[in-house]
């Protein structure tokens, strides 16, 4: 079998309606179980109460937000390299899913930081790398959505993307060295030595859940993509008939 | 080449010189409307000066960024640019040397002058000059992509400060941050040595990452 052909969007699109339910479905069953030990098995926390138990959600939210990022640069940078248009394609569908994630980490941080600190927000170091993540996101996406031609699109995106990808360490370095000098250690978040066995199952269960679900949710919005841009290609009509 | 660039980029903005007097007026009417909206307490402005003269220079340079290739693309020379056998790099290089020079060192020479009206000690007031002076070839150079990118878009005036404002934090902080640590009577050095590090290291790449935006741009 030659895998090449699966680099044209018009032979991948077909292939992505074939594997979607093989992401799609673990990702249901993950979340169940996930959600259920989070909930029910996971001991309540000596200190935190029931209130941490939001960390389930929030803490594989604010990984995905960060990984996706990078994955997006790399697709976009790829695709921009070798002018592979499913590539640049995959960073566009992965862009709104990243921005999604760290979204969702901001807000149930939010919701964690009101009855634990007893504020919505602090200039917390994580807190604002992560809205500066956000920010990011928010710059790729518009960029992308003001540039009619979808190649320059593409390419554009994927020059931000790169650009953004060398800063997020600086960004992040000076965020934490910035927040060290106006603010003492006040707060610090779980800061333990140990979790527990339980606890941590139902983490990486949440965490193996959201890639699972990021997966089929990234190849649906591709497959919309590959309908909006290829519907003119010749061969389209015979492959999705 | 470099000079060739340089000093017709200056003859243009010297035959348009109210956009640099609109762009140095910006900065001096938002930096002064801050003591307008939080009163006048000497020690309350000292305390926010840094991060007011700093926030007010990226809102600047917002301003005269979408100016760096827009004309240029307009009437066609910009894609003759790209036409000649000389290096991109050199070229992006001298327009964004003239930028620097026509928007920002304006910038820069009179943030002293609002110092003052801040309160700031002598010695704070050099540190922000210098701070000013290290971190504003990033604004030019960081600015740069975004202005590339977003060459011959509609409302590319907002969306280049999307994409540019995040990339600007680190300067923001280590600018202001160095401000800050005069004020508080402690050593500027770290702060100015990082973003005298951050100033070369956007010398390198950026001008590289402005030309692959611009060749994306234009094709």
């Amino acid at each position: 079998m030659n895998l090449y052909k699966y680099a044209s969007p018009v032979n991948f699109y077909p292939l992505a309606g074939k594997i979607i339910p093989w992401f799609a479905i673990p990702a249901a069953i993950l979340f169940a179980v996930g959600l259920y030990v989070g909930f029910f098995v996971a001991p309540t926390d000596a200190q935190q109460g029931d209130v941490y138990r939001i960390m389930f959600i929030h803490v594989p939210a604010a990984w995905m937000g960060m990984f996706l990022y990078v994955l997006m640069a790399i697709y976009a940078g790829v695709g921009w390299a070798f002018n592979a248009r499913l590539s640049s394609m995959m960073a566009t569908s992965i862009s709104i899913t990243g921005a999604s994630f760290t979204f969702l980490s901001l807000v149930t941080g939010a919701f964690w930081g009101k009855p634990t600190w007893g504020t919505w927000w602090v200039w917390d170091a994580r807190m604002t790398s992560t809205l500066i993540l956000l920010f990011l996101y928010v710059g790729f996406i518009s960029l992308q959505a003001s540039i009619d031609d979808p190649r320059r699109a593409d390419r554009a995106g994927a020059v931000l993307a790169l650009v953004g990808v060398i800063n997020v360490p600086i960004i992040y370095y000076s965020v934490q060295w910035w927040n060290t000098l106006h603010q003492g250690a006040t707060i610090r978040i779980l800061n333990k030595p140990t979790i527990a066995p339980k606890m941590l199952a139902a983490m990486l269960i949440m965490l193996a859940a959201c890639w699972l679900y990021s997966i089929a949710v990234v190849l649906v919005r591709l497959r919309y993509i590959i309908l909006e841009r290829e519907q003119n290609a010749a061969r389209f009509a015979e492959v999705t008939a | 080449m470099l000079r060739w660039i340089v000093w017709r980029d200056l003859i243009l903005a010297w035959r348009r010189r109210a956009d640099v007097l609109s762009t140095l007026f910006f900065f001096v009417i938002v930096v002064s409307l801050f003591p307008l909206g939080i009163g006048p307490e000497t020690q309350l402005l000292r305390s926010i000066a840094p991060g007011v003269v700093w926030v007010a220079a990226l809102l600047a340079s917002m301003l005269s960024l979408g100016r760096l290739f827009a004309n240029d693309y307009q009437d066609g020379t910009l894609e003759q640019l790209l036409l000649t056998p000389q290096p991109l790099y050199f070229i992006v290089l001298g327009k964004v040397l003239a930028q620097w020079l026509v928007a920002e060192i304006p910038l820069v020479l009179i943030a002293p002058l609002l110092g003052v009206q801040f309160d700031l000690s002598k010695e704070t007031l050099l540190v922000l000059f210098v701070s000013l002076l290290l971190g504003t070839p990033v604004l030019s150079l960081i600015g740069s992509i975004g202005a590339a990118l977003t060459v011959g878009l509609r409302g590319s005036g907002v969306l280049i400060s999307l994409l540019v404002l995040p990339l600007y934090i680190p300067v923001l902080i280590f600018g202001a941050g160095a401000v800050d640590a005069s004020i508080m009577g402690l050593n500027p050095q770290p702060n100015l040595s990082l973003l005298g590090a951050v100033t070369v290291l956007s010398l390198i790449f950026a001008p590289w990452a402005t030309s692959a935006a611009l060749r994306i741009s234009l094709e």
